[in-house]
């Protein structure tokens, strides 16, 4: 008797739990086909392109609100009248030349390091693999503690030294990881390797520094985006601007190499290509964002992972998590001005703190997931 | 005629070489199996017929030019292959798994024509997924799932067809299924097949050219009712057999000899071992 009554209840479940996967699997399905005459068709997914829109209304309304908050505060329209070019002289000095640099500095860091991201995890093909871990922040922390602390270099300096040793840091995995290509699982290990090396450098030339020297290698290392102006805001956006179609025009083949080099070899991949090509070009992104306002910690691991989860599509979802990277790095700037007051907080001390719990929930679901 | 051939090729991972001098021509519209013992060399062969591994003399060609210097989507239309092993991305759908076959026929301004819709359709027809497009790929059994990648190397629409192992991890009813499923691809569809089996009795059953690989090289190579004698797999194994016919194709069926008879160092008693393996058959 009680037999049956179980096994009814276990069917029971089975059947929820199969309608709950049956409707996942139909929401993730739905897709939208453009076709014209000529032949060219495109693929949409409708949730992924609204997930990108909201994401980039987000991004672009927390660039709005962070522009408006500060010593002087201005309300939304007051800053989109200022952007637009309306307001008075004042304002217009203190959107366009004080703030409106550090909004654009964050959005176009947090977007390299989301995009960057997504790439680092799907070559990897383990979600843990972002740059944070794999050595780029500690490399490039190296190039700018060394024009620090050696040389007393200016902004401009630091941010060239940074470059270097995030570049440098890049060339260094990839000689000690290559094996006839790249292969993602011992790039990650190599990385992690090269990132414990090199933080012990990154405390070697802390000891090496005087009080200021320290200080202003710490506040560099946190990772802000207090007091950014244009001159830091052309790097990133160059990089950007050749950098992001890049990737995007290897999404598709992207897609592909998740399955294995295999199957995508055999679906007509340039496997060894396509993967260096794009892992070059995440270095370049991670170095020159890194310079322009610090190693900000986990936007890379984080915007790929919560971007996959919102759009529900597999795949490296790059330009959304491009967008997240942007939405999150600028939400998580003006939060920590709202709850901390004007750059008191540098960003990356919020960005670390929200990350560290990301990473707990990641590990736990992977966890149950059995991954690892 | 032979569209995909092997000449001369030296293979080697690194500095370990696994055949040298290795000519292979893979018979159209056949469907050819290559069988041998472990580390004989056969999925090396099939990697490197796959253009997976570039071989370290000699030269793969494809339609009498080196597979390597074509461009790889023009290959990728020409020539599918089965993984050994392959990654289903997390929460994928079937339709949208079997739709990735569709690749090598797509650019980023033609993704997805009326075409690639009809094909995904009718190969997950042919391969009898059809009911499971929208289930992830992930709850399916391994049975559904080796279908489920086969039918995504079939939306490839190619006219040859590599596989590595299709039925390993696979119990006998899957097993069955899908080298069923094989022989329907190349008996209505007039694909060219090549698998690397491990099962000599499934190889004899269902290739059209069987291809005997030991150390490196081959053996022996022709149809399996020419070539299966129980000197050959003597040769290739070391193991003492009787081969009968099948009693359900016609085929070779190799009946290892017992352990006893083994350990006489002479071969079976014949009506004892024939009626041991009627009984197999039978059940």
């Amino acid at each position: 008797m009680s037999a049956t009554v179980k096994s009814g209840q276990e069917t029971e479940q089975r059947r929820t739990k199969g309608a709950r996967r049956g409707r996942r699997a139909g929401a993730a399905r739905r897709t939208r086909t453009v076709r014209t005459k000529g032949g060219l068709s495109l693929r949409l997914e409708p949730r992924a392109l609204w997930t990108g829109l909201l994401l980039l209304a987000l991004a672009l309304a927390a660039g709005v609100a962070l522009i408006g908050s500060g010593d002087y505060p201005m309300t939304p329209a007051e800053v989109i009248a200022t952007l637009t070019g309306g307001g008075d002289a004042g304002r217009q000095f203190v959107v366009q030349d004080l703030r409106l640099p550090r909004v654009l500095v964050g959005l176009l860091v947090g977007a390299a390091f989301g995009i960057a991201g997504a790439v680092f995890q799907t070559v990897s093909r383990n979600p843990l693999g972002s740059p944070d871990v794999l050595g780029f922040a500690q490399g490039s922390s190296v190039g700018a503690l060394v024009v620090i602390v050696f040389f007393q270099g200016g902004g401009f300096a630091v941010a060239a030294g940074a470059v270097v040793g995030g570049l440098v840091t890049g060339l260094g995995i990839f000689l000690l990881a290559w094996q006839r290509g790249i292969h993602g699982y011992r790039f990650v290990l190599v990385g992690i390797g090269a990132g414990a090396m090199l933080y012990a450098m990154v405390l070697y030339l802390l000891t090496k520094a005087n009080i200021v020297e320290a200080t202003r290698a710490t506040t560099w290392m946190t990772g802000s985006l207090n007091g950014r102006d244009w001159s830091q805001v052309w790097p990133p956006a160059a990089v950007c601007a050749v950098l992001v179609p890049l990737l995007l025009c290897h999404g598709r083949a992207l897609r592909m190499l998740e399955m294995g080099d295999d199957a995508a070899a055999a679906l007509g991949v340039r496997v060894g290509r396509v993967r260096v090509v794009v892992l070059i070009a995440a270095v370049v992104l991670v170095s020159v964002a890194t310079a322009a306002a610090g190693p900000i910690s986990f936007v890379a691991l984080s915007a790929p992972q919560l971007a996959r989860r919102l759009t529900g599509s597999p795949g490296p979802n790059l330009l959304p998590s491009a967008l997240m990277g942007a939405a999150l790095l600028v939400a998580a700037d003006w939060s920590s001005q709202r709850l901390f007051g004007a750059d008191q907080l540098p960003v990356g001390v919020l960005t670390g703190v929200l990350g560290g719990g990301y990473l707990l929930w990641l590990l736990a679901t992977e966890r149950r997931a059995g991954r690892i | 005629m032979s569209r995909l051939t092997a000449e001369q090729v030296t293979l080697a991972y690194d500095q370990r070489v696994i055949a040298e001098n290795l000519s292979v021509a893979v018979p159209d519209h056949s469907f050819t199996v290559i069988v041998g013992p472990n580390a004989c060399g056969k999925s090396t062969l099939l990697r490197a017929l796959s253009r997976m591994l570039k071989p370290a003399a000699g030269s793969v060609l494809l339609d009498g030019s080196a597979i390597s210097s074509q461009p790889a989507k023009k290959v990728a239309r020409t020539l599918g292959l089965l993984p050994q092993s392959s990654i289903a991305p997390d929460g994928i759908t079937v339709s949208d798994l079997v739709a990735r076959g569709r690749y090598p026929h797509q650019g980023l301004l033609r993704q997805w024509s009326a075409k690639d819709e009809r094909i995904v359709r009718e190969s997950m027809a042919a391969t009898g997924v059809d009911g499971l497009a929208d289930r992830c790929v992930d709850e399916l059994s391994g049975g559904q799932r080796q279908r489920v990648w086969i039918a995504m190397a079939l939306a490839q629409q190619t006219p040859l067809f590599l596989l590595d192992e299709p039925t390993t991890y696979l119990d006998i009813q899957h097993q069955i299924e899908v080298l069923d499923l094989c022989a329907e691809l190349h008996e209505e569809q007039g694909r060219t097949l090549v698998a690397v089996l491990h099962d000599l009795n499934h190889a004899a059953r269902y290739a059209t050219h069987l291809i005997a690989m030991k150390d490196g090289a081959v053996v022996a190579e022709g149809a399996p009712g020419d070539i299966v004698t129980a000197e050959l797999v003597e040769r290739v194994f070391g193991l003492g057999c009787q081969i009968i016919e099948d009693p359900e194709t016609g085929t070779p069926l190799v009946v290892p000899a017992a352990r006893r008879h083994r350990n006489r160092g002479g071969r079976a008693v014949a009506g004892q071992a024939s009626g041991e393996a009627a009984t197999t058959a039978a059940s």
